[in-house]
């Protein structure tokens, strides 16, 4: 597979932990996943099925279950947006057979729109660059635009136009 | 119904060519498979025919065989369009590290482009 990666490196960000105002007035606190893992797994519970892409996150507790296992282990970075301890967003890098690494996050409808994701996004990428992981990328649907302007803004840019959903890469190192 | 069923080698069409000969045996659908070119496959189209002959034999059913060359997605259309074809089958894509379903560049295409209905097995 060839994929184009950006020349500039994105950030670089602040790592884990980070605390907040997101624009909806809530105090918001990111950190590494700490192995709560059944407060994710009520996190995703509650996931509105609209938000679900590409299918992820599954639906139904033992798939969210399996799903999270694969996501939630060493070789993986995973960072935690939490408002009054609980979680209210989650993003995660995983390893590929190529040496780089998937990107997604899932942040709950209500605090949407506020700044959560962004504050996430970037401190998962600078919890990756100090796991020594070089290069990223995601794919999100075309009609997407929120979520694709916000991965611009952190410093993706599209690496594969060709396919249905368009793919997109960025460089920590 | 005449089903045709497009395997190019991955993963997701090897599922979908045990599942669409169950299917077509429960139905009593008349089965064609057509073998595509696909570059990003592990397996060569001659090593793909006898995987499937193989997979005919286990469950003892019969369908013909045909191996097309060129471009894959318009080659399998063009192949249904000659054959009167009431339903083309394909794979239904593969899975991403993170589990996000990527389908493939024969399925995209023909998806938008099938004068049929098109089945994606998972």
């Amino acid at each position: 597979m060839s994929r184009r990666y950006p020349d500039s490196v994105a950030g670089p960000y602040e790592p884990p932990p980070k605390t907040f105002t997101d624009a909806h007035g809530h105090r918001i606190r990111v950190e590494h996943y700490d192995g709560e893992f059944d407060a994710l797994v009520e996190m995703y519970l509650q996931f509105d099925p609209e938000d679900r892409a590409q299918g992820i996150p599954p639906t139904g507790e033992d798939r969210i279950r399996t799903w999270l296992e694969t996501l939630l282990n060493d070789g993986c970075v995973n960072v935690v947006a939490k408002h009054d301890d609980g979680p209210v967003g989650h993003a995660t890098l995983v390893p590929d057979d190529d040496g780089t690494y998937e990107l997604a996050i899932f942040v709950l409808r209500e605090y949407q729109g506020a700044g959560v994701g962004t504050e996430l996004i970037k401190s998962l990428l600078a919890a990756g660059r100090e796991s020594g992981i070089e290069t990223v990328w995601l794919t999100v649907e075309r009609w997407n635009n929120a979520a694709i302007a916000l991965y611009k803004n952190v410093g993706f840019e599209p690496s594969d136009t060709n396919s249905f959903e368009l793919e997109m890469a960025a460089r920590l190192e | 119904m005449n089903v045709l069923l497009g395997i190019g080698g991955s993963e997701d069409s090897i599922h979908a060519l045990e599942r669409t000969i169950e299917r077509s045996r429960e139905a009593g659908d008349e089965l064609t498979i057509a073998i595509l070119e696909n570059p990003d496959s592990d397996l060569d189209q001659q090593e793909l025919y006898d995987r499937v002959e193989a997979e005919l034999q286990a469950q003892q059913f019969d369908a013909e065989i045909h191996v097309l060359s060129g471009h894959p997605g318009s080659q399998l259309l063009e192949f249904a369009e000659s054959e009167g074809t009431d339903l083309i089958v394909l794979g239904g894509g593969e899975t991403s590290p993170l589990g996000k379903v990527q389908l493939g560049s024969i399925a995209e295409f023909v998806l938008l482009n099938a004068q049929t209905s098109v089945t994606l097995v998972r």
